[in-house]
């Protein structure tokens, strides 16, 4: 770039500062905003709002299952209609209004700006319509509840015909307004998505190629591209079952020539990457987080990004694993059976990097460090298991089970809420400008870990033992009442109590911390992205210092060529400085 | 709101404004694709809707074809000019393009008033449901291209914003597209 | 491994046992070992004063090794395990061995109702016996079952059978066991079908052949009476 460019844009970017001194009233400021870190902001606590919806369901359901037939604290009698709104929320809400609004929108909007070296994303005004539909969406939803027949109760997969019938599902207005939600919200990420990637394509700080790109940017830029490859068919279907649900059409009903597997293909073609939509951004917080505490290069990022990439394409070709009994053509589960046993190697060689980054490191055990490293022990579990649900003839008796449920839990919550609380450990300086306590922070960690691993291996073994899913009741199966099993069912629900608890530590820790916390540098951490390049927090505008230019990868620590254990992205080589 | 520095920046060499119609192109092939893979899969599945897709207007659905086709060449002039600096020549071209638009829904509507009159309504069977729903989710599009480029002729003939009538174009042409596969798959394929 | 805690009471339940068992010990192994490797390293290279960490980019091939040879097992695992379980697969869903008996099961919101073949062994004649959330079978005979739903998506599964299958309304679905040992076990509706899902549980009853004959002759509707839709006769019903 000339130097005359470089200047134009250096004045502008004081004209940019010099704006952010003008007071801004409290509603421009926080809630229309145009800003990418206020809009990130949003969805942050947005989602964590919506976290706490997700958790008081899975509180009253589990409640329900330890203690069959007895009044909830807090919620009352779970009857069976009640057992499968709450289930049906809790799924819908923790994947669609937890672990996207926070790790793709959230983060993504915080820091690509900031790790590319520019001053927002490249339609700011768009960014605002998404964060309002996506709010939009969480209203609806949660209107859902409140209207006659109350909230949708057909699992957050909705397959038709139960969630295309009023006559069927009982919650004829409570079944719209839930598909409606979802589509709102799919609406706002697919907006938002394209912000991310032409932002990313386009804006980067001058010096920065493709492979100087941080892995978390990348991997939310893949994450976006695969949902926008995904969901549009789902999008389709959605109409589909909304006119089905309202205008009497049969789309989906076998009586006026329509099919129900049809639904499941179509949902289950955007379901399976979709996990590796937030699976992908997890990985990439991780990626960040164990470099910078370790001290070291992170090991072959070219083969990350490649298997990221691979893993993205391979998740189009293995979604009717969630459909081997359902009626599908036999002969077509093998083929899935295969495509899903081979999406498990590019999965397992990003797993190995990340070990193999470990090697020879300097580790420091902070708290985001440990629950970066938590998420490779944890998650590896969850993908092992994926193994026993991927070959067919067994899946045969583990469908549908609760060791499916706990498979999920395993990739799942690492993913959603594990890499959340890495994220937010460790990009809280530079959100908030102050440090969180590390003593909480680590007391919040184990307070979380082991009462996570107390609730989800028991249901493994339940689910060995025959435990159906979406049950309120076992008591209805002589067989599921042998010895020990509902000893199993407490013991998980009062880990459950234990890890929610906990919770309360990390929110004392945040808001504490947030307006009371010990001060933050620019670069806490001495990281290499540019974002620790931008004060603490950074103002309108991100870098008053001028936007800056980038000589090298993200990832140049412990160089032997330096004193320092580490070299920002923006540090001109000593030679042209 | 001053226009952030990230929206001028052009590392692909490609402005960005165009980037993002590109990628706003390749999430909506994808949701077309869906209804139009259903709509496949049901018809092969079902011998008998060559039986309900004869009532479809094929003279109606041909004119529109040639409408659509025609303010997508109006399209094509409007950025010609746009690329000339002519903002108000480009404008009067996008509101041709608009009204192309507006000739193709009042077609639409008389077709549909006589269909459904005739008790061709979307309930009445699967290839009717499928009919007004690939259709009605195109026609909303149109709408939806007609409003945005109503938006940009003004601007445009104020000579603002000129790169943004061959942005409205590229989308347009997609519309454009999405009819070009619906009009034998709903009206031809007897 | 499974029996231990529910019974094995099919030709193939056995089979699915032994796939899951073999899944259970190659991904059991490398579970364990990338464990113990990545807890390993973590504690070999915990920061210590004054020793700074490698500068190792990955990309050379003495480095990327410890990638690929992982990488490699895994593939090798992933076909010997994807070689056993379509096995598996194929023997129960694909293959359709001849039938001594054929039961229709009809699932629907919230209930099961079973129709046996009776006396003659054929379905649809006088003689069928119908029954709600109750499976009478012959132990040692190979049945097929016609499955379908009156209304929403079901799911029929059997544990001790290791057998499951949705049910879809409109279609009919059929699949095929032998049971291996007598008894009285559940069945489970596994297909989230509404507000009354948890309450449609079922009981399957595999006789010896005297007993099931007898079951056949005091249930049968008898012939001069009754058209075959007589109302489900019902022995010892659900709470």
């Amino acid at each position: 770039m000339s130097s005359a460019a470089a200047h134009a844009e250096h004045d502008h970017a004081h004209d940019h500062a010099h704006h952010a001194h003008h007071d801004e009233g409290f509603i421009k400021k926080y809630l229309w905003s145009t800003d990418h870190k206020m809009i990130a902001m949003q969805y942050l606590f947005t989602g964590m709002a919506m976290a706490l919806i997700g958790g008081f369901t899975v509180y009253a359901f589990r409640m329900q299952l330890a203690f069959p037939g007895m009044s909830v604290p807090g919620y009352g009698r779970v009857t069976a209609t009640d057992y499968n709104a709450l289930v049906t929320t809790h799924g819908s809400v923790m994947i669609f209004w937890v672990a996207m609004p926070v790790l793709i929108a959230a983060l993504g909007n915080y820091l690509i700006p900031l790790m590319i070296g520019c001053d927002d994303m490249v339609f700011p005004r768009l960014n605002r319509l998404s964060y309002q539909l996506f709010l939009l969406s969480s209203i609806v939803l949660i209107a859902s509840f409140y209207v006659p027949g109350g909230a949708f109760g057909g699992a957050w997969t909705s397959y038709p015909p139960l969630s295309a019938k009023a006559e069927y599902s009982l919650t004829g207005l409570g079944s719209s307004l839930w598909l409606f939600a979802v589509a709102l919200e799919f609406a706002a990420f697919l907006l938002g998505g394209i912000n991310f990637i032409t932002t990313v394509m386009n804006s980067r700080a001058p010096g920065m190629k493709m492979f100087d790109v941080p892995i978390v940017v990348w991997m939310i830029i893949i994450a976006s591209i695969l949902f926008m490859a995904s969901v549009g068919p789902l999008i389709a279907g959605a109409v589909m079952l909304l006119f089905d649900q309202q205008l009497g059409t049969g789309f989906f009903d076998p009586a006026k020539g329509g099919d129900p597997v049809l639904w499941q293909h179509l949902f289950w073609f955007f379901g399976h990457p979709e996990v590796y939509v937030v699976l992908l951004p997890a990985m990439g917080i991780v990626a960040e987080i164990i470099t910078v505490f370790s001290r070291k290069k992170l090991f072959a990022y070219k083969t990350v990004l490649y298997t990221a990439i691979g893993t993205g394409v391979l998740s189009f070709f293995v979604w009717a694993h969630h459909q081997f009994i359902a009626g599908i053509d036999p002969r077509m589960a093998n083929v899935f059976s295969v495509t899903t046993l081979l999406i498990s190697i590019p999965v397992a060689e990003m797993v190995f990097v990340y070990i193999g980054t470990l090697y020879g490191g300097s580790i420091r055990l902070t708290t985001p460090m440990l629950w970066a490293l938590a998420f490779i022990a944890e998650f590896l579990l969850g993908g092992v298991t994926g193994i026993f649900l991927g070959a067919s003839g067994a899946d045969i008796y583990f469908h549908d089970t609760y060791f499916v449920i706990a498979h999920f839990h395993y990739t799942f919550f690492p993913i959603a809420f594990i890499g959340s609380f890495a994220a937010i450990t460790y990009w809280f300086p530079k959100m908030f400008g102050k440090m969180m306590n590390e003593t909480w922070g680590k007391v919040h960690f184990w307070g979380t870990i082991i009462p996570f691993n107390a609730i989800f291996i028991p249901l493994f073994l339940l689910g060995a033992r025959g435990d159906h899913r979406r049950i309120y009741d076992y008591r209805h199966f002589p067989d599921l009442m042998k010895s020990g099993m509902q000893d199993l069912r407490v013991f998980a629900t009062l880990a459950l109590l234990v890890l929610l608890a906990f919770q309360v530590v990390f929110l004392v820790n945040l808001f504490y911390s947030i307006f009371r916390g010990e001060k933050a540098s620019a670069n806490p951490w001495n990281a290499n992205t540019l974002e620790w390049q931008a004060p603490s927090p950074p103002p309108h505008g991100n870098f008053p210092q001028g936007l800056p230019n980038v000589y090298r990868g993200p990832y140049e620590y412990s160089h032997p060529d330096r004193q320092d254990d580490y070299w920002p992205q923006t540090e001109p080589d000593a030679a042209k400085s | 709101m001053i226009r952030p520095i990230a929206t001028t920046r052009e590392m692909t060499g490609m402005p960005t404004g165009r980037l993002a119609v590109w990628w706003l192109i390749a999430s909506e092939i994808v949701i077309f694709g869906g209804v139009l893979g259903s709509y496949l899969m049901h018809r092969i599945g079902h011998k008998e809707w060559a039986a309900a897709s004869a009532h479809t207007n094929t003279w109606a659905g041909a004119f529109n074809t040639l409408v659509l086709l025609t303010s997508s060449l109006s399209a094509v002039l409007a950025h010609n000019a746009a690329l000339r600096k002519d903002g108000k020549r480009a404008a009067k071209l996008l509101w041709f393009t608009i009204l192309g638009g507006g000739i193709f829904l009042v077609v639409k509507s008389i077709e549909w008033t006589g269909e459904i009159k005739a008790g061709y309504t979307i309930t009445a069977n699967n290839f009717w449901s499928f009919y007004y729903t690939a259709a009605g989710l195109h026609g909303l599009h149109v709408i939806a291209g007609m409003i945005v480029m109503m938006f940009v002729a003004a601007d445009a003939a104020k000579g603002k914003e000129l790169q943004r009538v061959e942005n409205a174009g590229l989308y347009w042409h997609f519309v454009d597209l999405v009819w070009i596969f619906l009009f034998p798959l709903l009206y031809i394929a007897k | 491994m499974i029996d231990q805690y529910v019974e094995s009471a099919s030709t193939f339940s056995g089979d699915i046992d032994n796939v899951i068992w073999i899944i259970l010990l190659i991904t059991g192994f490398w579970f364990i070992l990338a464990e113990v490797v990545f807890f390993g390293l973590i504690f070999k290279f915990l920061a210590k004063p004054g020793v700074k960490a490698k500068y190792v980019s990955g990309e050379k091939p003495h480095e990327k090794r410890w990638v690929t040879l992982p990488h490699y097992a895994t593939l090798a695992f992933d076909v010997a395990i994807i070689v056993l379980a379509i096995k598996v697969w194929h023997d129960v869903k694909i293959n359709l061995p001849e039938a001594d008996s054929t039961v229709r099961v009809i699932s629907q919101q919230w209930a099961w109702t079973f129709v046996h073949p009776g006396p003659d062994n054929k379905l649809d004649t006088p003689d069928d016996i119908s029954t709600v959330d109750e499976l009478h079978v012959e132990k040692d005979k190979t049945y097929h079952f016609e499955l379908t739903s009156r209304d929403v998506l079901h799911s029929f599964s059997v544990p001790v059978f290791r057998l499951k299958q949705d049910a879809i309304p409109g279609r009919i679905i059929k699949g095929w066991f032998k049971a291996t040992q007598t008894g009285q076990y559940d069945i489970q509706c596994t297909e989230i079908c509404g507000i009354g899902h948890g309450i449609m549980p079922a009981r399957i009853i595999i006789e010896t052949p005297a007993q099931h004959r007898i079951w056949n002759q005091s249930n049968a509707p008898k012939v001069a009476d009754v058209t075959p839709t007589t109302p489900p006769t019902q022995l010892g019903g659900m709470p």
